[in-house]
């Protein structure tokens, strides 16, 4: 519809124009993200080798001048033999469905009572939900080593309260990845569920009170409902990238918290085995599949409502 | 005045920003503590931003990162602009599925696989055509250019959605051809978008850490990697004054940018 | 007036679709030079792509637009001497009130001086003195619209298009803007296209009407024409009140035509003007062409039905009652209000209804 897109006589100069415009992007996209995964897939298919780099090639110039192609789905079957990462798997899927519902149950009321403030207000609360988002993600997870080491800040004040007199066992575990996960992915929830709140319409509310609902009645039938888009946004964004998360795992995770991204890390960096790395990515990639696309199809939908 | 429900809502407001605020308070307050043990309060004192600049490790991969990431939110801004343009304007042309595919899927790629993919990919490309030579700032950037772009083009495509085709055409009508139209109309419209995504990219670049780790070579260390390597071991006095200096210019930069945003949308909104 | 002047704008077959969806379906049209000419039609009837068709923001998938004799199908906006105004004026808001004025001219390379007194000229007509300074954000509708006008009147356009020009606007000052917009038109001379959905509008302002409805157009011609004389139901419906009676074919000649319309109270005699073979038609009555009185009419020749009033609506100027039949038909009736007296027919009144044999219309489906 745009004036780009007007085939006209005298516009080959802006043609021209126009398939250079799109090919930049274009080939830069082609060349730097999806060519990887095509190699991350072929590596997945080879053998380790001592060599650099440290696998079989994927293909063969054999004695006679001809190539052959070299496959094998050993890294595969190593995957679903060796019962660590199928177990590493499941908890991920765990840890990360545990953390986005508590990111869910903590970021709801806050959007919630951003979308409800008045005017002035309003922009002030969301510039402090959004500058965490900005602050070095990093520095934000490693700000909670602080606070839940054994001889921290909540063990000591719990010392000091009187309520304990052995310091808990915070830092290193499950519960300390669920809190860093949490913390970290907090202003993922919040900003679309409050793009969906500040859209409903306050009248609606009005009417159901207006027809005998009570004031939580009114949140069940009308806002709730209304606000499955914003929840649906909100859990896959933070569900999505929890699934594969390296950091938080690793600084305050124990060595039990096994996590899909670190188990990749560290095959990759200390196993130095790249085939098989290569596999727990095409394997992880395939749980995020269905996620990723149902939320691109959403988002898309959106798009397409907000542009008709 | 307050009823159940605002004062509900009031108290959720105050756990959810103490929640989000009191550990970053933490960091600044316990970057000015003179003790070395890092839950002991030894005092105020600046002695660990003495030692943060005493310390040259730092001070290079602080260089190192902010270089990777001017010349990232540069690049990234420019092809993010123009994804960004072609997702919104270009209704249709060969392989548009793919394309769209191609800038959404970075969003929502973990790292370890962005990192692990592009790595693989330099280390094939060196095998086949001998570049990139050693690996360091040069993949760094490019990795870091390839998901930052696309967050800058779903910035300026939003942007670019919400700003009605009809000054685009009226422009056109009035005899300006396609590129008039992109330099007169389209890039002061969206100039704000370019900076807010330009911000960002930098943001996202001098924060990566996995993708860094992976495409990185030999010398090459980044300010993330190399407080990572820190922390990895324990908390550190020293990143505590670090992780003060970044916030307080991340915040600073915010406000500045919220406060020009808000008056630029003062002067172009139309009614 | 040469031919060229009849036929200043040629449609010839022009379609449009989008995917599977024509919006406009084979089209053939001529404008006048000089003309106020209207495309009326509700939303999704084709209109405004047509528009954007004779302004180069869409080419047809099929036939020809030629503009003062030049075939300008394919010819891209920038190069055509048309001009749109866009319904929501599209005003570029970082750009002040002058430079969004002066900015066709300055894409024709113009010098300074010459925008400068061209600009000044254009807010004069547009009366808009003393604004040049202002953003569009600064406006209200009314002078958004007129920097909209001006703006795309500048480069004196052979053709000037306009998108819906009142819509945005409320209903006192369109009726002011609609006789400026007339005052322009009869200043500057240039042909004027209009695209909208008021069929009030339409009357006003055009010389002629094209009524469009699922991308082709059903009826062209005068104002006047159009209300007195609609080709089909459809029309007779969209433009104006009507009543739309059904009748049956009794007798038929080759000028006479003899229809029994019950609501009616019977047969009635016509010129036979559609010569449609079907034996169901529809009988048009405008309202205001219904005689409504309490007393029995005393000519022998009337034709006249009998009735109860069921609803009646006072606006002032004139009432409008529905009115049932003995045979149980409603029938719309307005009646002017020329004296200043109460309302003397009201409900349940028994009433009788007459009417001018001319006045009736006959159409097929």
């Amino acid at each position: 519809m745009s004036g780009l897109l007007v085939q006209t006589n005298n516009s080959l100069r802006e043609n021209l124009w126009r398939y250079f415009f799109v090919a930049i992007p274009y080939i830069w996209l082609l060349l730097f993200f999806l060519a990887p995964f095509v190699i991350v897939f072929k590596i997945s298919l080879a053998d380790p080798i001592i060599a650099q780099p440290p696998f079989t090639p994927f293909f063969n110039e054999s004695s006679d001048g001809g190539f052959s192609i070299y496959t094998t789905f050993d890294n595969f079957r190593y995957l679903f033999q060796d019962s660590l990462y199928f177990v590493t798997y499941l908890n991920s899927v765990k840890l990360a469905f545990i953390a986005t519902v508590f990111t869910l149950l903590i970021g709801y009321p806050i959007a919630y009572g951003i979308a409800r403030s008045p005017q002035p207000t309003r922009n002030i609360l969301l510039l402090l939900v959004v500058i965490p988002f900005w602050i070095s993600f990093l520095l934000r997870v490693y700000s909670w080593m602080g606070i839940l080491k054994t001889n921290g800040l909540i063990n000591g004040f719990l010392l000091w309260l009187g309520l304990i007199d052995q310091p808990l066992e915070l830092l290193y575990t499950d519960t300390a990845v669920y809190i860093g996960m949490v913390y970290s992915y907090l202003p993922f929830m919040i900003l679309p569920l409050y793009a969906n709140l500040v859209k409903l319409d306050v009248r609606l509310l009005e009417a159901a009170s207006d027809l005998g609902a009570k004031r939580w009645q009114g949140f069940l039938d009308v806002t709730l409902p209304l606000s499955i888009p914003g929840i649906i946004a909100g859990c896959l964004l933070v569900f999505i990238p929890a699934i594969g998360e390296y950091v938080i795992p690793s600084l305050l995770g124990g060595a039990d918290t096994l996590m899909i991204g670190r188990v990749l890390f560290d095959e990759f960096f200390l196993n130095r085995d790249w085939p098989v790395a290569s596999a727990v990515a095409i394997v992880l990639l395939l749980l995020l599949v269905l996620p990723i696309v149902y939320f691109q199809k959403k988002q898309a939908q959106e798009n397409l409502e907000a542009t008709a | 005045m307050l009823n159940q429900r605002s004062r509900f809502i009031f108290t959720a407001l105050c756990f959810g920003f103490a929640f989000l605020y009191i550990p970053i308070l933490l960091v600044i307050i316990y970057s000015f503590n003179d003790s070395r043990l890092v839950t002991v309060w030894g005092g105020w004192s600046f002695r660990w931003y003495v030692e943060l600049f005493n310390n040259e490790n730092i001070l290079d991969a602080a260089i190192l990162s902010f270089q990777i990431a001017a010349i990232t939110a540069t690049f990234a801004t420019i092809m993010g602009t123009m994804a960004g343009f072609i997702m919104a304007r270009i209704k249709q042309f060969r392989g548009r599925l793919l394309f769209s595919g191609m800038i959404a899927s970075p969003l929502v790629m973990p790292e370890v696989i962005t990192g692990l993919s592009l790595l693989l990919l330099f280390v094939s490309l060196q095998d086949f055509i001998g570049w990139p030579g050693s690996r360091g700032m040069n993949t760094i950037t490019i990795a870091h250019i390839t998901f930052s772009m696309a967050y800058v083009a779903v910035i300026i495509q939003s942007r670019l959605t919400e700003i009605n085709d009809s000054l685009e055409e009226a422009a056109m009508d009035l005899g300006a051809r396609p590129l008039r139209v992109l330099w007169d109309i389209t890039l002061p419209i969206i100039f704000p978008a370019m900076i807010a995504g330009w911000l960002l990219s930098f943001t996202l670049s001098l924060d990566d850490l996995v993708i860094a780790s992976f495409v990185s070579g030999p010398g090459a260390t980044t300010l993330p990697m190399l407080i990572f390597s820190k922390v990895r071991l324990g908390v550190s006095p020293d990143i505590n004054a670090l992780a003060t200096i970044l916030i307080l210019v991340v915040t600073l930069g915010l406000c500045l940018a919220a406060w020009i945003t808000s008056r630029q949308n003062r002067s172009l909104s139309q009614s | 007036m040469t031919d060229s002047d009849q036929k200043f704008i040629e449609i010839k077959g022009v379609s449009k679709n989008f995917g599977e969806v024509i919006a406009v379906d084979n089209v053939d049209l001529e404008i006048k030079k000089g003309e106020l000419f209207s495309i009326l039609g509700a939303s999704g009837s084709g209109k405004t792509t047509l528009l954007r068709i004779l302004a180069g923001l869409e080419v047809p998938s099929q036939g020809s637009v030629l503009i003062d004799g030049v075939d300008m199908t394919t010819v891209a906006p920038y190069d055509r001497p048309v001009n749109i105004m866009f319904q929501n004026y599209a005003l570029f808001p970082h750009m002040s009130v002058f430079e969004n004025i002066a900015y066709g001219l300055k894409k024709e390379g113009m010098e300074k001086e010459g925008i400068q007194e061209k600009v000044e000229r254009m807010l004069a007509l547009v009366k808009l003195e003393g604004y040049e300074n202002r953003k569009p954000n600064q406006l209200s509708g009314g002078q958004s619209q007129r920097v909209a006008l001006a703006r795309s009147l500048i480069k004196e356009p052979k053709v000037l298009l306009l998108d819906e020009p009142m819509a945005a606007l409320d209903k006192k000052l369109r009726q002011s803007t609609q006789f400026e917009l007339m005052d322009i038109h009869y200043e500057l001379g240039i042909t004027f296209v209009i695209v909208t959905h008021d069929q009030e509008e339409a009357m006003t302002l055009s010389d002629r009407i094209a009524i469009m409805e699922q991308g082709q157009f059903v009826q062209i011609g005068s104002p006047n024409l159009i209300y007195e004389n609609p080709k089909s139901k459809f029309v007779a419906d969209f433009l104006g009140n009507i009543n739309l009676l059904e009748a049956t074919v009794t007798e038929q000649s080759d000028d006479r035509i003899v229809v029994k319309c019950e609501a009616l109270g019977g047969e009635l005699e016509l010129n036979n003007q559609d010569q449609s073979n079907t034996s169901q038609m529809t009988v048009a009555l405008r309202p205001e062409k219904v005689m409504i009185e309490k007393t029995m009419p005393t000519e022998n020749e009337q034709k006249f039905v009998k009735g109860m009033v069921e609803d009646f609506g006072y606006f002032g100027n004139l009432s409008i009652y529905r009115v049932r039949t003995e045979s149980d038909h409603i029938i719309q009736v307005s009646k002017q209000n020329r004296d200043r007296v109460e309302q003397s027919i009201k409900w349940d009144d028994e009433v009788y209804l007459t009417w001018e044999n001319e006045s009736l219309m006959l159409l097929g489906e």
